[in-house]
């Protein structure tokens, strides 16, 4: 079993089956790791918030600086209309950041190398976003499958596309995250693996490379999550500006 | 169903088991993470940041201020100290042209005195001059009566001396006086 890279991503129950119905909602390690990097972003954001030093401590200033951060991400992105989502992408942005990073401690679980994790927070931004648009401008809205300044014998065609490429945003968004997230720890698995199986005398190669994969897969960790993050705003920008 | 990945060497993220557990509780959890920060956190965070910035604000204005006060005062002490040293060079010229001045009428007063001392002295070698040829001739008369009379022993009539005399001085008078 531990030699298959594939078994850490396992879902198993944690405690009692719990059903709601026909549904099973029972809590397992996806569960746990959920409320683990929930709980870590708020116990650090709420230090980082309690005091109000004119000089920030260390603590504070992490938490102003990631503040400072996404909110210029928004304001680049998506403009001053953005504000008002400010939370919500200040929350999925810590929440994926801090579920690819608390995945990359061995032994634990990684939420967002799920397919159902990524595609249910996808589909939340589609839909929502969707909704904003069509409140914001009505119909026009439409207009976004319509580039200006296509001729007119083009324009079917590009239309479609458009529809085509507006749909498939929330799969290409989760899938994104979740495959950068399998594809890493599996690599990482299988080369440990590696170490294993060549021991002391050819180990130390791939020992290396899992290293250097290990300083890798924190840069993607960050990476994918701001990644997810711009893409709402962006997403966020067409809702809110409507200008192709 | 646990052992599903496991045996079928496939994905277990494509297995659905646990698929409705996976979003009620990523629901849950991002839910009430979403709430807690956009309600008690992140308000206090731009609190922090709004005041730290309103204090930076306030002190670089304070700093403005003071800089403007200390300039203000540069001033003044500028604007003082040309002041007085205008009042000194004053003091120094009055000073000079009241030196000068007494030395001028001091001057005046000497030259006057030393003028009229001159001219009281050329009066008094014009008075000697023209008393000294007669002074001379009563000497000569008096010499020449006296020299006689030891001379000859007899005694000669002073008048007729004195017109020899007198003849005498008035032909060799032009030798010693250029009259």
């Amino acid at each position: 079993m531990a030699s298959n890279p594939m078994t850490q991503f396992n879902v198993h129950r944690i405690g009692p089956e719990i059903k709601i119905g026909t549904f099973d909602i029972s809590f397992t390690n996806a569960s746990l790791f959920m409320i683990i990097s929930s709980v870590a972003i708020l116990i650090i954001f709420n230090l980082g918030s309690k005091k109000n030093s004119l000089i920030p401590n260390k603590i504070q200033l992490l938490a102003e600086l990631s503040y400072t951060f996404v909110s210029k991400m928004i304001s680049d992105t998506a403009g001053l209309k953005a504000k008002p989502y400010f939370a919500f992408i200040f929350s999925l942005f810590m929440f994926v950041l801090f579920c690819n990073m608390f995945g990359m401690i061995p032994y634990t679980f990684t939420v967002t190398s799920h397919i159902i994790v990524t595609f249910v927070l996808a589909a939340f931004i589609f839909i929502g976003v969707t909704i904003i648009g069509f409140m914001k401008h009505g119909f026009g809205y439409l207009k976004l499958f319509v580039p200006s300044g296509v001729p007119a014998v083009l324009l079917p065609l590009i239309v479609v596309i458009e529809i085509i490429s507006y749909l498939s945003r929330p799969i290409s968004l989760s899938v994104r995250l979740f495959a950068n997230m399998m594809a890493g720890h599996t690599m990482m698995k299988v080369f440990g693996g590696f170490v294993i199986s060549l021991g002391i005398v050819g180990g130390w190669l791939p020992l290396s490379f899992s290293v250097a994969l290990t300083g890798l897969e924190i840069l993607v960790a960050f990476l994918q999550a701001y990644v997810f993050a711009i893409l709402t705003c962006i997403y966020l920008n067409d809702a809110l500006n409507l200008h192709h | 169903m646990e052992a599903f990945a496991a045996e079928s060497g496939g994905m277990p993220q494509l297995n659905p088991e646990f698929w409705i557990s996976q979003i009620f509780w990523l629901t849950l959890t991002f839910g009430i993470l979403y709430i807690i920060l956009s309600k008690l956190i992140l308000p206090k965070i731009s609190d922090n940041l709004e005041s730290r910035k309103s204090q930076i604000l306030e002190n670089i204005e304070a700093a403005e201020k003071q800089r403007e006060n200390s300039e203000e005062k540069l001033k003044e002490y500028e604007e003082i100290v040309s002041k007085s040293k205008m009042e000194a060079k004053n003091i120094f010229n009055q000073a000079r042209e009241k030196a000068l001045k007494d030395i001028s009428a001091k001057k005046e007063v000497l030259d006057k005195q030393i003028d009229e001392e001159i001219s009281k002295a050329e009066q008094e070698i014009k008075e000697l001059q023209s008393g000294a040829a007669e002074k001379i001739n009563k000497i000569a008369i008096e010499t020449s009566s006296e020299l006689i009379q030891k001379l000859i022993g007899a005694e000669v009539n002073n008048s007729s001396i004195s017109a020899i005399v007198d003849d005498l001085s008035k032909r060799s008078g032009d030798k010693y006086y250029g009259n």
